[in-house]
């Protein structure tokens, strides 16, 4: 039994001190800042995807419930790092700054599928493809102008 | 023995309770398998509470009903580690703790390729009593779990476990191949073993509300596993296999089931193994931690 006793705890700590480890790193860098901050060098990943991903049109361009389905999509699996509102987090950032909204769909697609792994975003390719595409149309409809009924100055 | 059960069963209470009250469920898009893995790891930050249970018959002797619980956490976006506590209850004799095992898995590559490779290493403390058939190694054969628990718990084993896991994911499907080698730590030879795996969502395109019943939250396959004998007899003689159809529902409430019946492929397996599974995923488990520990708010 002591064996087994001692496993357990080895484990616990191990367990424990994996959790801080990772979280002293993000800590360290984060304290600096209350909230999000926009750093141009944070969007570098988007430039690194390759030309044949960049062009990549969107198959659900037209699909006239990919935005909704993005939405719950983006809720589920994004918002807890980059915010509800996609406005970014300490964790991660906004995706309504023009590095964002500028990029083609192709390259929001490369980025969503291979992650930034060496800065704690995941990869997603565990979404199906046409999953990760109806993200894409979500996050690009953040950045396009606010729909005609919902503003107040639009009304007579 | 007592006190160990105890102390297992008050770590599961609090974090079970620390998972119903946490805050943030998130969806987990999980694969359904049981024994194979593939290359997705688990987001950082994030605590995987996990529930497996393993009935299986036994020619011979009892049956047997076989449980683990584990923790999985992503330490960072490549190194997820996690801790099982396996314990079994056999028909007609007695209910032990089996052992514990701690494992990590390791992504090398930064992107994502047609073939992933993720790499496994495990630690395994574990009795002879051992029933929960996580994996087919060595010439490991349904006889062999014929010893009474009375017995086989004296045995006490320390064993390594190394795997290459290599993944692909191909419109919508997933296909793995595992492959396992472990080395008992006393003067035993290397065991060695496989796992493969397929499945694919019945839905690939997400609907547009939130939902319990839509297919794409239900993920279908197929895994087949076995033992290939070890370094002096390398093969498939005396070795046992199982082919398995896995189904896994995801839940918008972050739970996850799963359900495998199994089915023995030769004399010397099981003739059939029902295996099921229930997980919930916690967010932000890391951030949690760190500010009861004083960290950053």
């Amino acid at each position: 039994m002591k064996p087994t006793a001692a496993a357990l705890i080895v484990c616990a700590c191990f367990l424990t001190e994996s959790v801080v480890l990772a979280q002293n790193g993000k800590t360290e860098k984060l304290s600096v800042v209350a909230g999000p901050k926009y750093d141009p060098a944070i969007y570098a990943e988007l430039q690194k995807a390759p030309e044949k991903a960049r062009n990549r049109a969107n198959p659900l361009q037209n699909d006239p419930e990919a935005v909704a389905a993005g939405s719950v999509l983006f809720e589920q699996h994004c918002a807890e790092c980059h915010g509800n509102a996609a406005e970014g987090s300490r964790k991660a950032p906004s995706l309504l700054v023009p590095e964002v909204q500028n990029a083609t769909p192709g390259t929001l697609f490369w980025v969503i599928t291979n992650g930034v792994v060496r800065k704690k975003m995941p990869v997603w390719s565990k979404l199906p493809e046409p999953q990760r595409w109806q993200l894409v149309r979500y996050i690009k409809s953040l950045g396009g102008p606010p729909p005609v009924a919902e503003t107040p100055a639009a009304k007579p | 023995m007592a006190s160990v059960l105890r102390f297992i069963s008050l770590g599961l209470f609090a974090i079970s309770v620390v998972s119903f009250f946490s805050a943030i469920p998130a969806l987990a898009q999980e694969n359904p398998y049981i024994v194979a893995y593939d290359h997705y790891l688990e987001e950082p930050g994030n605590l995987e509470i996990e529930y497996f249970s393993t009935f299986g018959t036994q020619r011979g002797g009892n049956d047997f009903h076989a449980f683990w619980a584990e923790f999985e956490y992503g330490a960072t976006a490549w190194w997820t580690t996690e801790l099982y506590l396996d314990g079994q209850t056999t028909f007609n004799e007695s209910t032990i703790f089996t052992g514990v095992r701690w494992e990590n898995r390791f992504r090398p590559l930064k992107h994502e390729h047609f073939i992933n490779p993720v790499l496994y290493v495990e630690y395994e403390h574990k009795s002879g009593a051992d029933k929960i058939l996580k994996e087919g190694e060595g010439h490991d054969v349904e006889s062999d779990f014929l010893t009474p628990n009375s017995e086989a718990r004296k045995e006490h084993i320390n064993e390594m476990e190394l795997k290459l896991i290599l993944s692909s994911s191909f419109k919508g499907w997933n296909f793995t191949e595992n492959t396992l080698a472990a080395k008992d730590l006393s003067n035993s030879p290397w065991e060695f073993g496989y796992a493969l795996g397929a499945s694919r969502p019945l839905a690939l395109k997400a609907s547009a509300k939130r939902c319990t019943f839509c297919p794409q939250n239900f993920v279908a396959g197929v895994e087949m596993y076995g033992g290939l004998g070890d370094r002096h007899s390398f093969g498939f003689h005396d070795t046992s296999h199982y082919l398995a159809p896995v189904l896994a529902w995801n839940l918008p409430s972050g739970w996850t089931l799963r359900v495998s019946p199994g089915f023995g492929l030769n004399d010397n397996s099981h003739q059939f193994l029902m295996r099921w599974g229930l997980s919930r995923e916690i967010t932000g488990f890391g951030s949690m931690v760190s500010r009861l520990l004083g960290g950053h708010k």
